[in-house]
């Protein structure tokens, strides 16, 4: 038993954080509130250079054929920066799944140009009507019963549905299925769309870490810089008691999220019930964070001007985004209670 | 990495599992704060010690068996999960002898460590005193030098079945012009030396799980002096943190707890109000998380880091989830949660409302939960004390 990440998947974390601190301020996370894609201009591309595209995709299709384990600290990462880039959908969801459906030539066509950053993929599942970042796709691949469709742009319309965190770009999609379309029919298909409904789970929970851990860094920051009653307000106990418990929610959450990886990468069964888990600690863990980072930054981190916010409302969106803590309680529940 | 177990440390898991599940006695002993229970239990730790499970983690020349820290993990979920005794050897073993392994001399560890696994030699830890609870550093019981050692005179109280022990273990100031947490000295003091007078406290639930412990100028040798003299915070600090931290409390025994909640569940759940069904998810979960992190630590300790203020957060969820574990339990049995020993239709003999009891400790003892909080805020976190 080692619990622990390698030197190798550690330094490509911090190389990718590096790289995040440089290109993804705050202020390149509220450019993307404002504009119309909800994604921070020229930001795909690096991410591209640094291999994070085609982490998920083969070397014979020009990815580094890397899993789950090496991508989810650099998710955790993504969230940390609350990066407003689809790299959940477009490198960690969609690449697998598209590598099981597609055939030889579509495999040709659109794995390497995914790695090269070049295609953007985006993924809708039955599971929800949402279908995030399907209006600035390249390629859309959509479940419908089962069958999987994969389209393009000129194949559906999007409707979109705005979000609390305005660079969520949360749409609805309207399309006709038709041979054309038509990617796979056959049973196996509800194997490949609960497959990505996990990974999709896992991912969003690495992320729900990372923003929690960067939501308790700056009230830290801040409880430890404003001064009331002559005094640190971080030094009054009522302060640190609230930290020290999103704190340990925060790291309780943390293994159960890794562990969740390494089930998934390492195929040994039981993937879901530990997704799940996953996904109901840290949800719960970052609506926690939130709300006590919300309380201790008092009157400035209700306004809109303070950074607070863009963190706080990723959280919101992706606490409940595939799958509630809810949702997944029972499904854990159905394992160890039937 | 790799959760997986080696083939190595699943066969060491065969090994214990086979001899617990022939050995465990067959019905659960009287409670170990008792003094017939306490007498049943150091049968059961001998025959553990004669068997070599009794710290398997331990060095072959005292009794161990050299086990890695993960095979002990492995130890502790085969021990609970065969419904073993809770350990009365405790407070020796896992809170005096990680002491000596670090500050103790030759000498001393060579004395007491065998003893102190084979169960020969009881020990209890004397840490609060009436006016030095929380605030640890506030005690007063004294020790003056004399030839050959020190004659101590103070009182310690919440000694651990200190009516049933041989020794106690703790501070005492050695320098009473020195600032709050310096000029104290780690003592080791024999409870049958003469000036020692031990009054027995019943606990919450009853039991006379407590002591106090009076002493008026009791001579103790310099040999019973462990670490530097005047340097006592830093030798018991070691200490608290393997009470706070992994020693005291393995992942095992509360996975046990978890399991033997979703067997009352299912028992009776059907007739408790359905809130419940996502209780006892979250119990099952609580330790799951509990027994990640804890591989985690493992991991950090076996690459050779050392774990020091997060012990305290370990304390804060363990305790934490204790109660809550409890509470749903007793939430289950609804009507009959009060029934006790040996109320015929008590659920398990009235076991879940002792164990609420006992688990109601958790966040006063080893440093109260408020304690460890402010611990975690200003050591981990870095706020700011004042």
């Amino acid at each position: 038993m080692e619990f622990a990440f390698t030197k190798d998947q550690r330094l490509f974390q911090e190389s990718f954080r590096d790289m995040l601190q440089a290109e993804c301020p705050p202020t390149m996370v509220r450019e993307a509130w404002e504009n119309d894609t909800g994604r921070a201009p020229g930001l795909w591309s690096k991410l591209a250079g640094l291999g994070l595209t085609g982490m998920l995709v083969d070397p014979e299709h020009g990815g580094l054929g890397m899993d789950e384990l090496d991508f989810i600290l650099l998710l955790e990462e993504s969230g940390r920066f609350a990066l407003p880039e689809p790299l959940l959908g477009a490198a960690f969801i969609a690449p697998p799944l598209i590598r099981a459906l597609a055939s030889e030539d579509q495999a040709r066509r659109w794995l390497p140009a995914m790695a090269s950053g070049d295609l953007v993929p985006a993924v809708g599942l039955d599971f929800s009507r949402k279908v995030q970042d399907a209006g600035t796709a390249d390629l859309l691949i959509m479940q419908k019963g089962s069958e999987f469709h994969a389209l393009e742009r000129s194949d559906y319309s999007v409707e979109a549905q705005a979000s609390v965190d305005r660079s969520r770009m949360v749409c609805h999609v309207s399309w006709a299925p038709g041979p054309k379309t038509l990617l796979l029919r056959d049973t196996d298909v509800l194997i490949h769309s609960a497959a990505a409904f996990n990974r999709g789970a896992l991912g969003t929970s690495a992320q729900l870490i990372g923003l929690a851990r960067h939501l308790i860094d700056m009230t830290v920051e801040y409880a430890g810089a404003r001064t009331q009653f002559g005094v640190p307000i971080g030094s009054f106990q009522a302060v640190k008691h609230q930290l020290a418990d999103a704190h340990l929610a925060v790291e309780f959450a943390r293994p159960m999220v890794y562990r969740a990886a390494w089930s998934m990468a390492r195929d040994k069964g039981d993937t879901e019930t530990h997704v799940s888990m996953a996904k109901v600690y840290a949800a719960e863990a970052a609506l926690k964070t939130a709300k006590a980072a919300l309380q201790i930054h008092g009157a400035i981190g209700y306004s809109f001007e303070h950074d607070l916010h863009l963190w706080m409302k990723r959280v919101w969106a992706l606490a409940s985004d595939w799958g509630d803590a809810a949702w997944h309680r029972q499904r854990v529940g159905q394992a160890v209670l039937g | 990495m790799n959760l997986e177990f080696t083939e190595q440390e699943e066969a060491f898991r065969i090994e214990a599992r086979t001899w617990l599940e022939a050995n465990v006695p067959q019905k659960p002993l009287p409670s170990g704060d008792t003094k017939e229970g306490f007498a049943a239990h150091l049968e059961w730790e001998r025959q553990l010690f004669d068997a070599g499970w009794a710290v398997v983690s331990w060095p072959k020349k005292y009794g161990g068996r050299e086990a890695s820290l993960t095979e002990w993990l492995i130890f502790e979920e085969e021990y609970y999960r065969a419904g073993a005794p809770g350990r009365v050897t405790q407070n020796g073993i896992f809170l005096l002898a990680p002491t000596l392994f670090e500050f103790g001399t030759e000498e001393q560890k060579d004395r007491l460590l065998q003893n102190i696994a084979a169960a020969r030699h009881l020990w209890a830890q004397a840490w609060s005193e009436p006016n030095a609870g929380s605030d640890l550093a506030g005690i007063k019981s004294t020790a003056r030098r004399v030839e050959g050692g020190w004659k101590l005179s103070g009182q310690k109280t919440w000694c651990t079945r200190g009516a049933f022990c041989d020794s106690v273990f703790g501070l005492f100031r050695t320098d009473p012009s020195a600032a709050r947490h310096k000029g104290m000295t780690y003592f080791m003091v024999s409870l049958k030396a003469e000036g020692i007078t031990v009054r027995g406290v019943d606990r919450l639930d009853g039991d006379e799980g407590f002591a106090e412990v009076f002493f008026d100028d009791v001579f103790v040798p310099d040999q019973d002096v462990i670490g530097e003299v005047n340097a006592g915070w830093r030798v018991a600090m070691a200490t608290t943190s393997s009470e706070r931290g992994l020693s005291l409390r393995s992942p095992g025994r509360f996975m046990a707890t978890a399991s033997r909640l979703v067997d009352l569940y299912r028992r009776y759940g059907e007739k408790a109000d359905p809130s419940l069904r996502n209780a006892v998810i979250d119990a099952w979960m609580d330790a799951e998380a509990y027994r990640l992190y804890t591989f985690q630590t493992v991991t950090r300790m076996m690459q050779g880091e050392s774990i020091g203020a997060e012990s305290s957060l370990n304390k804060i969820f363990w305790s934490d989830m204790d109660v809550r574990t409890h509470e749903t339990a007793l939430a289950l049995l609804g009507e009959k949660a009060e029934l006790e020993h040996p109320a015929p239709s008590a659920e398990a003999g009235g076991s879940w409302m002792k164990a609420f009891q006992f688990a109601l400790a958790g966040p006063i003892y080893a440093g109260t939960n408020e304690i460890q909080r402010n611990v975690v805020a200003e050591r981990v976190l870095g706020l700011p004390r004042k």
